[in-house]
């Protein structure tokens, strides 16, 4: 038989070896309320039923370990307040108080008893579940509607609707030497010449080209560019001037 | 006119067909009272037509019970078409309670409303997960808390009682005559200490 510390255990509050359940519990991470001793013990009576004869050893183990978790859950059970409520019995008085307690539980795990028994006597009722009651929906009436005016509005949903149109998106953007040259013959003409004045009737596009056309003159150091101060009219000389 | 065919209208049976569509399609067990709300009629009425449909749906004469159960009026299935009931639907509501969820579920139904510390200082064990559980099958709900922030408390739903086929809570058996009372055990306890002591 392996180890008791791996035995694989399946309970409602952990699955896995017993060992890191042991962990867990003494770390805190896992409550020792939640778990179900005696699904431990069956787990383990079942794996030794499994064997032809009992590994002694692993039941010593076994026994041990159980006795440490019983006793951890025990303490567990009893608040701090119950202990000391406990201490000022007397012992007979504790004893009458434990088994209060116990009948109490008693009772109603004998009413869980029942309620299994009824379970099984009512096996073959069978009804319906519903959904929960819907509320009830307000009444939106239709105004009177023509045929002949519905099925025309029916056949111009049903037309194939135009293509739409996406000339805005096609921007024409003028080649940069146009600007270059014209830039050029003006500066023949004129040594210099104000650019936004130059350029002032031209649509957005054309002016950002040539702005462009401006910027490509100045790095190859045929013009100078000059502006008072920022978004002031720009002033070109050309370089050679 | 076909007047010398047409028979003589009860006023009852015609209350008792509209009572036998309300249950039909009623989602839960349906009071006297909703009954009679639904119907624009006499509570007393109600209760003679059901009488009337109780004698009709019956288990041996028809495949449809009428039954009182959850504190009103519902269709079951009869009996004998369990089998092929079963092959038809599943019921997860009552498939595969444990131990733990129906003890939690008996500390709910006798003592409800109650929080889940009071139930597990009854078991002995933390009822988070049966608690949960339950919720999720529908037979335990929310009741309210103890005090303002204080712990939630809950209770058995209709659904509990017609999973259990209870008229009402009141026919739980008395808690008193299940198990042994404190007395009992006390003697056994101190039966067995003093076996020990000898």
């Amino acid at each position: 038989m392996e180890a008791v510390r791996d035995l694989e255990l399946d309970l409602d509050a952990f699955e896995g070896p017993f060992d890191l359940l042991l962990t867990l519990v003494l770390k805190e991470e896992v409550g020792l309320a939640d778990v179900e001793v005696a699904g431990v013990v069956l787990t383990f009576v079942e794996r030794l039923a499994e064997r032809e004869s009992p590994d002694l050893e692993a039941c010593g183990e076994f026994l041990v370990l159980m006795a440490a978790l019983l006793e951890l859950k025990a303490r567990g059970l009893f608040p701090d307040e119950d202990e000391l409520a406990f201490d000022d019995l007397d012992p007979e008085e504790a004893a009458g108080e434990l088994a209060e307690r116990l009948a109490l539980y008693r009772r109603f795990k004998a009413a869980a008893g029942w309620l299994e028994q009824r379970l099984d006597t009512e096996s073959d009722r069978f009804f319906r579940l519903g959904p929960a009651p819907l509320a009830p929906v307000p009444e939106r009436p239709l105004a009177p509607q023509e045929p002949a005016l519905l099925a025309t509005a029916l056949r111009a949903l049903a037309a194939e609707p135009p293509e739409p149109s996406l000339t805005h998106l096609e921007l024409r953007f003028p080649p940069v030497s146009l600007f270059l040259d014209r830039f050029r013959a003006v500066l023949r003409r004129r040594r210099r010449f104000v650019f936004d004045s130059e350029v002032g009737s031209l649509s957005r596009v054309e002016q950002a080209v040539a702005f462009l056309a401006l910027l490509e003159l100045r790095k190859a150091g045929e013009i100078k560019l000059g502006q008072p101060a920022p978004f002031e009219p720009i002033t070109v000389w050309s370089a050679a001037a | 006119m076909t007047g010398a065919l047409r028979l003589v209208e009860n006023p009852v049976d015609r209350l008792a067909r509209t009572i036998e569509a309300l249950l039909v399609i009623a989602p839960s067990p349906l009071s006297i009272e909703e009954l009679a709300a639904a119907a624009e009629d006499e509570t007393e009425r109600v209760e003679t037509a059901l009488g009337l449909l109780a004698s009709r749906y019956r288990e041996g004469r028809s495949g449809i019970v009428l039954e009182h159960v959850a504190g009103g009026y519902a269709f079951r299935a009869a009996r004998e078409a369990a089998e092929a009931c079963s092959r038809l639907v599943e019921r997860p509501v009552q498939r595969g309670l444990s131990q733990a969820a129906l003890e939690t579920l008996a500390v709910v139904a006798y003592l409800g409303p109650v929080s889940r510390p009071e139930i597990a200082r009854i078991r002995g064990v933390a009822a988070d997960s049966a608690v949960a559980g339950l919720v999720e099958r529908g037979l335990i709900a929310e009741a309210g808390r103890e005090s303002e922030g204080g712990a939630v408390r809950y209770k058995v739903t209709p659904l509990f009682e017609r999973v259990f086929g209870l008229s009402s809570l009141s026919e739980l058996p008395r808690l008193d005559d299940l198990a042994e009372g404190s007395d009992d055990l006390r003697a056994r306890l101190e039966e067995v200490a003093g076996r020990r002591g000898a």
